[in-house]
């Protein structure tokens, strides 16, 4: 009986001690070199795979890191610069730096400011909306409430709001990796610069219809009055293919032309509020 | 306000709902069958079967699933009723439970519910019992005749029936002791017409051939199966168990017996034929049949149990996933035929 | 046995409830709006300006290329304006409005209801007026005719097969026009073959269609080389690789035209209009329009000029009935559901199906049981269960390895989903995605 165990011990071990020689050996034999920098670089990386690098994720991002001389042309837009700056530690070049981008969603087109006129009942996906048809409103460019972009998030951070049937972004999750900009068939979200103490101005509408058309489907629409354009002290406005663009690279911020537009279809964020110079003496209800 | 929506804007208005309930009409003439010989028990056993996974259904696909409730598609019903059909007449009801919850909590609900379930809940559930209680589960009463009894197996004394082993098991006792079958077969008078009515024990849903072959009928006329999987079965078994009979009748059953006796026909028929854990083409079908009719006889020739379709049907479950990579359906355009 | 195409298809009920409706004629009033592309292809460019005026055929927007078609004017009158408006989708689209003053037609087309025998022209001059009038395919895809006609080098047309399927539930324009022009369109069956040059010519009809197939065949005798062939019920025999496979029993291999087994496939309508251009010197400027549905009162065929605005031409039957749910330009499987109902008609516009509130829902999909009634009725042999999958997922490689892009998007994976999964919408995006892919590589 003692004999019976002592031998079955003994047989295991030494099955096991041979079989670790022959992994050994294996692991050996078919060693591929891989530089350490690649995992101490994928440790600093957020390791959420978002692929807002616009690799397939975070190790392929840390292996183009490391085998790029140059740093320049890579970001981790979720790690930002802190991330950029620990990578370049390791990898002893020089880190990019980038203003921290959001994502901007320009279209205001709320129930009430842009009535349905019919009732899409497909598969619920903005992708198959657009490809059916005009959409549910008189305006043709605008959000189609169907939530692609809601599903593309990998942090959680865009959600439908069900008062509006718009999509908000929440600005604490948001990292910017730019994945609902690439899900939104219309094209409505735009990564922007998130600005000092996230002040920014934009025109939230993308409506290209001839301003009586675009104000028809929707009273938020930008009409392309020009208004702004004219106004801007710092040319960073544009009218083109009848809507205006605020270019955040040139705008700084002095809200001139969020006063001007007509029908207040350029939205500031994180401002705080005017002094009401037209208000006073209207009683408020 | 208009409706938008992409083509196509009809639909047939055949519904999982629809096709489940035609399944659950189809087995209702073997259970009348099994009633009239087995007793009002029948339908006790059927019942808890059924609300117990019914129930599993609604509470775990509430709780643990947390999605929308799927007891309304009676895919639970369908799988309640084919597992009491699979149980014999004479098990207890606690038995009958643990099978159900086996069935619904284990080989359902935890792969993900309705439509991700690699093995048929049913089958599961039946071989789980069968190797839990070997003994409740292969208490067999031979259907004898209009039978009223509500409790068994407590009241045997007061029934017509006779508890004994059914004809796969009793030709499996004898080609275990090495008998010559010719002789078993002539000794025993098994009685073909007879099986095709029901008059033969073992689990209550399988014993009436005609009742299930009438339940076929139905499905095919409403289109809830297509006739390929239970005839490739069939076949396979007619043959291969022809092949090995035509060698050595002393050694192997013929394939008329093969057919008409134990849980083939119900298998092949309605559990085969499950959906969820059925191959999506024809030609995977023909592979699927022509699987499970092979295994089937092996099971039954040379394995250690009497009855092999269960088994069968649960192994080729398992090759389903690959044979739905690797067969594709014929391909309009695929063999370029001019002419 | 009756012919039909072998892998899938389904049976929806045909609700042919117009099909006794003779066609009638509706006058011009008011104003037509005319898009410049109403084809596939490149749109056609306006040579008329605001304030001209312009006679009934004449030529108003002209073809930009090969793949492309010229457009006329439907009507007699002013040009109001030449400028974008919304589509039955609501998606803006350059339109010319024309105001509509009297009925004048241009003096070149002959307007007689004679029957016009003699085909004196030579296949190249068949073509070139074919081109001139603008001529498009009825059947629904609105494939300029010309460039079917003009078959690549290195390719040759053995078979013309001409499609009387009609295999859409509620459509009877297609019927109509065979019991109505049956000689007519016999003969622009007959221009279409010289065009083609071939020996044989095949007329199509599914058998519900039976008094059509009596007439045609009627009629045959004097025609020679056209053969009718019955085809037993079933949807989509119309679609191009369908029809050919009934007819001839070729299939077109994957990513193949049907020119590559020798085919081409036109429609009766576009048979028809072929005649009126060839014999009568008519431009494809009117549509014959079913209006129909399980509510709508008045069933019934019209000849409508191209760009009469819907609404105008409900408006005359009395408006849209009571609880309208959904309108449909087409038919239920494959047309298009619209959301502007003030949008004009185009070339190719078969029908307006109204569908009531209760029918136009969708059901709400629930989870896939993978029953496989969606392979069993694919007529391509596609695995629509596993598409929607990949679709979903954007894993275009196996998309395309899964043959995608063969979709013929006849939607009776839907149709006989008892789960009502929307497949086909999303095999649609996949589709266009996996097309995509594919042209970029070449």
């Amino acid at each position: 009986m003692g004999s019976t165990i002592l031998v079955t011990v003994i047989m295991l071990v030494a099955l096991g001690v041979v079989l670790a020689i022959i992994l050994y050996l294996v692991a050996q034999k078919f060693k591929v070199y891989e530089d350490p920098r690649i995992d101490e670089v994928e440790a600093i990386l957020p390791g959420a795979n978002c692929g807002g690098c616009g690799f397939a994720g975070c190790r392929a991002l840390a292996e183009a890191l490391v085998k790029s001389n140059d740093m320049t042309s890579l970001y981790c837009p979720v790690g930002g610069n802190a991330t950029m700056r620990a990578t370049a530690k390791i990898l002893g070049g020089e880190a990019q730096t980038k203003d921290p981008m959001i994502a901007a969603v320009r279209c205001n087109g709320t129930c009430e400011n842009r009535p349905r006129t019919n009732q899409f009942e497909g598969a619920v996906s903005c992708a198959v909306m657009a490809a059916t048809y005009g959409g549910e409103t008189a305006c043709t460019y605008g959000c189609l409430g169907r939530g692609d972009c809601v599903v593309s998030c990998p942090f959680d951070a865009i959600h439908m709001n069900p008062a509006t049937d718009l999509p908000e972004v929440d600005e604490e999750k948001c990292t910017a990796c730019g994945n609902c900009v690439k899900a939104c068939p219309k094209i409505i979200i735009e990564l922007r610069k998130k600005g000092p103490k996230g002040k920014r101005i934009f025109v939230s509408c993308i409506n290209k219809d001839k301003g009586g058309i675009a104000k028809k489907a929707c009273d938020v629409a930008c009409i392309s009055c020009s208004k702004c354009f004219k106004t801007c002290p710092y040319e960073a406005i544009t009218v083109a293919n009848n809507l205006a663009y605020i270019d955040f690279t040139k705008c700084k911020l002095c809200r001139k032309c969020v006063e001007v537009c007509p029908t207040g279809s350029i939205h500031e964020i994180h401002f705080p509020p005017r002094v009401k110079k037209e208000e006073i003496g209207i009683t408020e209800n | 306000m208009l409706k938008i929506s992409p083509s196509p804007h009809i639909h047939d208005n055949v519904s999982a709902h629809r096709l489940m309930r035609d399944v659950i009409i189809a087995l209702m003439p073997a259970l009348l069958v099994s009633t009239y010989y087995f007793g009002l028990r029948i339908l006790i056993v059927t019942v808890v079967s059924i609300l117990t996974c019914v129930a599993l259904e609604y509470f775990l696909g509430k709780y643990a699933l947390k999605s929308k409730s799927t007891i309304g598609d009676l895919s639970a019903v369908v799988t309640g009723l084919i597992l009491a059909f699979n149980l014999p007449p004479t098990l207890p009801l606690g038995m009958v439970v643990l099978g159900a919850v086996f069935a619904i909590g284990v080989v359902k609900i935890s792969f993900g519910g309705l439509g991700c379930n690699p093995f048929n809940p049913a089958i599961v559930g039946r071989i789980f019992l069968l190797i839990s209680f070997p003994k409740e589960m292969t208490t067999w009463v031979k259907a004898e005749g209009f039978n009223t009894a509500w409790s068994l197996p407590a009241d045997t004394a007061s029934l017509d029936a006779v508890t004994g082993a059914t004809p796969l098991g009793i030709i499996k006792g004898a080609m275990a002791a090495g008998k010559d079958l010719t002789e078993v077969f002539a000794q025993n008078d098994f009685n073909y017409l007879e099986m095709l009515f029901g008059k033969i024990g073992g689990s209550f849903g399988e014993i009436s051939i005609i009742a299930l072959l009438i339940g076929f009928a139905y499905m095919l006329i409403r289109r809830v199966i297509s006739w390929h999987m239970p005839v490739y079965i069939f076949a396979t078994v007619i043959v291969f168990s022809g092949i090995l009979w035509f060698v050595n009748p002393a050694r192997y059953s013929d394939p008329l017996f093969q057919l008409l006796t134990g849980g083939l026909m119900l298998g092949s028929i309605f559990m085969a034929t499950d959906y969820v854990t059925s191959p999506m083409t024809k030609k995977g079908m023909l592979i699927f049949g022509v699987g499970i009719g092979l295994l089937t006889i092996i099971i039954r020739t040379w394995g250690s149990y009497p009855e092999g379709i269960s088994f069968a049907i649960l192994i080729m479950n398992a090759f389903v996933p690959l044979i739905n990579r690797y067969v594709k359906p014929k391909r309009f355009g695929e063999v370029v035929k001019n002419g | 046995m009756l012919k039909t195409f072998k892998l899938g298809g389904i049976h929806p009920a045909d609700n042919k409830m117009a099909a006794l409706m003779p066609i009638e004629d509706i006058a011009p009033e008011g104003k037509v709006q005319i898009f410049v592309s109403q084809h596939l292809g490149a749109p056609a460019e306006p040579i008329v300006a605001k304030g001209d005026t312009v006679k009934v055929g004449q030529l108003i927007a002209k073809s930009t290329g090969f793949v492309s078609a010229n457009i006329h004017s439907s009507v007699s009158g002013t040009i109001a304006s030449i400028d974008s408006i919304p589509d039955h989708l609501g998606i803006r689209r350059t339109a010319i409005t024309i105001t509509v003053e009297g009925d004048e037609w241009l003096k070149t087309i002959d307007r007689s209801k004679e029957i016009k025998h003699n085909i004196t022209i030579t296949p190249q001059e068949i073509i070139a007026k074919i081109t001139e009038a603008g001529i498009v395919g009825l059947g629904g895809a609105a494939f300029p005719t010309h460039v079917k006609l003009s078959v690549p080098q290195g390719k040759k047309a053995e078979t013309l097969l001409i499609n009387g399927a009609e295999c859409e539930p509620y459509l009877t324009s297609d019927y109509r026009v065979m019991m109505e022009y049956s000689e007519e369109l016999l003969i622009g069956v007959l221009i279409l073959k010289k065009a083609l040059n071939v020996p044989k010519v095949y007329i199509g009809i599914e058998v519900n269609k039976q008094d059509a197939i009596n007439k045609l065949k009627g009629l045959q005798s004097k025609h020679q080389g056209i053969e009718i062939v019955p085809l037993k019920m079933k949807y989509p025999q119309g679609g191009e690789k369908q029809l050919i496979k009934a007819i001839i029993n070729r299939e077109v291999p994957s990513g193949s035209l049907p020119i590559d087994v020798g085919a081409i496939v036109h429609n009766v309508g576009t048979a028809y209009a072929v005649y009126e251009a060839v014999q009568k010197n008519k431009p494809l400027i009117e549509n014959i329009l079913t209006i129909t549905g399980k509510n709508v009162k008045e069933q019934k065929n019209l000849n409508v000029r191209v760009g009469t605005p819907l609404s105008s031409v409900l408006q005359k039957y009395g408006g849209l009935p009571k609880n309208t749910g959904k309108i449909i330009l087409g038919g239920p499987m494959m047309g298009k559901a619209i959301s502007n109902l003030d949008a004009p008609t185009q070339k190719s516009t078969s029908a307006i199906l109204i569908m009531p509130q209760l029918e136009a829902s969708r059901p709400k999909p629930s989870t896939c049981i993978r029953c496989s009634r969606c392979v069993s009725v694919c007529p391509m042999g596609l695995e629509p269960y596993l598409l929607i999958r990949l679709a979903e997922r954007k894993m275009y490689d196996d998309l395309e390895k899964n043959l995608a892009h063969d979709c013929i998007e006849c939607g009776c994976c839907i149709y006989s989903c008892p789960a009502n999964l929307s497949l086909l919408d999303y095999i649609r995006l996949g589709k266009t995605e996996v097309l995509k892919i594919r042209r970029s590589r070449k």
